[in-house]
């Protein structure tokens, strides 16, 4: 894949129009890089102007922030501030809608202001600048609920775009009883991710694989690298593997458009 | 003389009980004052507009609709029937009997009457409340926290309004010039029937104690407040007012953090630099929070103005797999620990002594607090806009820069982001392999 950087581009003198953000998920996590290669493809094929940092990128320091580790969460925020200003970035677009979030929402008062879109966003804009159609053939008629990802949706209030874009693939969306602003968690957000859940009985991501079952899909669709993981674990956990699958929002443009 | 008893003693109750109400609410801002400082003067006319659409039209409360409507009526009558009030005062501190029945003529009807229909409704409604927490046993009444106490207050409140409105109607309904008059009766002229056969003086004994006992009523509910959940129905309004008017998932940066990072990276500090002239003395602030007054004077008034409505509770992912967090615990240990720490200030001559207890561990266990996914349900549900979360995160914060205590996979994750810049042990200059793959 041609995957410009941002040090690609200052050596040729060239200032991309947005700096795709991949986060560490979507950079070694083998389910989310696939979700960073369809997203790359529609960028190509809307002849977007991107770089990534590539091996400059680090951790945005989210999951940190959020394990009440402030200092490092500072620390590597203003790291890459320092890169971000140096390159002069002034767009970010990211499949992670926690990178989206901190960007967003927590950059700023440090010294990182940048105009930051989730990439449902961005497709969107692509869309309504005329620069990519979506066909729509292939996914047609196909049985779809779609999961909020807290940090998108509550925590930033985004919850139609997603659904914007998943009206145009010509599937047949249906909601679960808990969406939008009273959508379940996946369970990964606050660091969860990356530690055992404490004592219950039921493990939060399962519960939510239990909503979207309720609505009998073919496609479970999503935003964010880490509801992927909980979603694909949860229904591996009802044993529908063979009937569901758990794709991201880019994956299935993609898929829709032939990529 | 004998002729003022009553005034006099009126007036007495009515001293003592607006003194004492008076006194607590002095405590409870004192209490709230205990928080650490946060600037919520910003954007007033949003603040303003909040306070107007959540707290006095309460669009939150109907996101479910049963207890949401139910609420409003309740809360409508009451307010509107404490209008009465003035009246009852005036009447009983001079003397008067009914005092604007004769210069607001048939308005005056036309008031009472739709005081009767709402005192009513408001009797229907939390007859209702009453059946779906002691019947029905709607869930959220049920967790672990709302036992003892917390479920009785629930209870008394209940108690108390089905009382003041019973005595509401008694008194209209055995008051036989107004019966008479025939005009602001809609509701008690059903009741009159049941004193047929009474004796007027009987009736007007009768009448008098539900007056008596209606406005003591008053000023005993009114007193009860601040020992309740009940205290939301005034700071509900502060409460919507000062609240967080940025992004739900926008987390604070904590200042004091910024200015250590700054030197760290800053090439041309020198670590060795003698402290400035005064500052020698300077105490290094603690990071996040492990008692009461760590938190800001916001999330303590939050915590005062919980209503242990449950809702967030009933939305927490972990609360809902069965994990120890809920929210609302999370608020009442808050307001639990305040008091007490209130309590030992008002002992020790306005000093608080160390008692050996913190809201951390005391009350809120780590258990707790490493449950939270930081989703914002509990937030986002909140009929009053109140922030459990912020709490949860504050004390997060302590636990790991003051105490080092996370859980061992996220000191792992730590450190793998200190490392190689990504939560797990991959080297970053594998980051962009995902394009040849
Ligand atoms: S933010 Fe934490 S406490 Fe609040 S609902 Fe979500 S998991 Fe529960
Ligand atoms: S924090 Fe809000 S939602 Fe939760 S119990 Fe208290 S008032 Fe109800």
């Amino acid at each position: 894949m041609n995957v410009p950087t941002m040090a690609d581009m200052m050596a040729q003198g060239k200032q991309p129009e947005v700096l795709f953000w991949v986060g560490a998920a979507g950079s070694y996590d083998d389910r989310a890089k696939k979700i960073t290669r369809s997203f790359v493809k529609i960028l190509h094929q809307a002849n977007v102007d991107f770089a990534v940092l590539g091996t400059e990128e680090s951790s945005t320091g989210d999951a940190a922030k959020r394990a009440g580790n402030e200092f490092l969460f500072q620390m590597q925020a203003m790291t890459n501030i320092e890169i971000l200003n140096a390159y002069e970035v002034k767009t970010i677009v990211t499949c992670d809608p926690h990178s989206f979030n901190t960007f967003k929402n927590e950059y700023p008062s440090l010294g990182g202001n940048y105009k930051v879109y989730h990439h449902t966003q961005y497709i969107n804009k692509l869309i309504a600048d005329g620069r990519l159609t979506i066909e729509g053939e292939n996914l047609k008629g196909k049985r779809l609920t779609y999961h909020d990802p807290c940090y998108l949706g509550r925590a930033n209030d985004v919850y139609e775009t997603p659904r914007d874009l998943i009206r145009r693939l010509g599937v047949k969306p249906t909601e679960m009883k808990r969406h939008k602003s009273t959508a379940l968690c996946c369970g990964a957000g606050g660091a969860q991710m990356f530690k055992e859940p404490e004592k219950g009985d039921l493990d939060i991501n399962v519960l939510r694989t239990k909503d979207a079952l309720e609505t009998n899909p073919e496609i479970i669709a999503t935003g964010c690298p880490y509801c992927n993981t909980m979603m694909t674990d949860g229904v591996k956990f009802h044993l529908k593997e063979d009937q569901i699958v758990v794709k991201d929002i880019a994956e299935l443009i993609a898929e829709a458009n032939n990529l | 003389m004998e002729k003022y008893v009553s005034n006099i003693f009126f007036a007495v109750i009515l001293v003592a009980g607006i003194g004492y109400f008076v006194m607590n609410v002095r405590k409870l801002i004192r209490n709230i004052k205990l928080g650490k400082d946060v600037d919520r003067s910003d954007r007033k006319p949003e603040r303003w507009k909040n306070m107007a659409k959540i707290a006095l039209g309460q669009y939150k409360m109907v996101r479910r609709p049963v207890s949401g409507i139910l609420h409003v009526v309740v809360y409508v009558g009451f307010i509107l029937i404490n209008m009465e009030v003035l009246e009852i005062v005036i009447d009983g501190l001079f003397g008067t009997h009914r005092i604007f029945s004769k210069p607001l003529g048939s308005f005056y009807g036309f008031l009472i009457g739709n005081f009767e229909v709402l005192a009513f409704l408001v009797l229907v409604a939390v007859i209702i409340f009453w059946f779906r927490r002691n019947i029905e046993k709607v869930k959220r009444f049920w967790n672990k926290e709302m036992e003892g106490w917390p479920k009785n207050d629930g209870n008394i409140i209940l108690y108390f309004e089905i009382v003041l409105m019973t005595l509401f109607l008694v008194m209209n309904a055995t008051d036989t010039h107004f019966q008479e008059a025939g005009m602001g009766n809609v509701i008690s002229q059903f009741i009159a029937p049941w004193f047929d056969g009474y004796s007027t003086e009987a009736l007007h004994t009768i009448e008098r104690t539900a007056w008596w006992l209606h406005i003591i009523g008053i000023l005993a509910f009114l007193n009860y407040l601040y020992y309740s959940k009940h205290l939301h129905i005034l700071l509900a309004f502060p409460n919507t007012y000062f609240a967080n008017l940025k992004p739900k998932g926008q987390l604070t940066n904590l200042e004091s953090v910024t200015n250590e990072v700054k030197m760290m990276m800053d090439p041309d500090a020198d670590p060795y630099a003698m402290p400035a002239d005064g500052a020698e003395e300077e105490v290094p602030e603690k990071f996040g929070a492990s008692d009461v007054t760590d938190l800001n004077w916001v999330q303590l008034m939050n915590s005062y103005t919980c209503t242990e409505c449950g809702r967030c509770t009933s939305s927490c992912p972990a609360n809902l797999t069965g994990k120890k967090l809920s929210p609302r615990k999370i608020m009442m240990d808050t307001r639990d620990r305040l008091e007490e720490v209130g309590k030992n200030i008002d002992a020790n001559e306005g000093e608080f002594k160390p008692d050996g207890k913190q809201l951390l561990d005391d009350y809120i266990s780590r258990e707790e607090l490493w449950a939270c996914t930081s989703c914002n349900a509990c937030v986002q549900e909140c009929p009053i806009g109140i922030d459990p979360l912020s709490i949860i995160m504050d004390m997060r914060r302590y636990l790991v820069m003051e105490e080092s205590a996370a859980p061992q996979e996220l000191n792992m994750m730590m450190t793998n982001i200190e490392n190689n810049g990504a939560p797990w042990q991959y080297s970053q200059m594998d980051r962009l392999n995902w394009k040849d793959e």
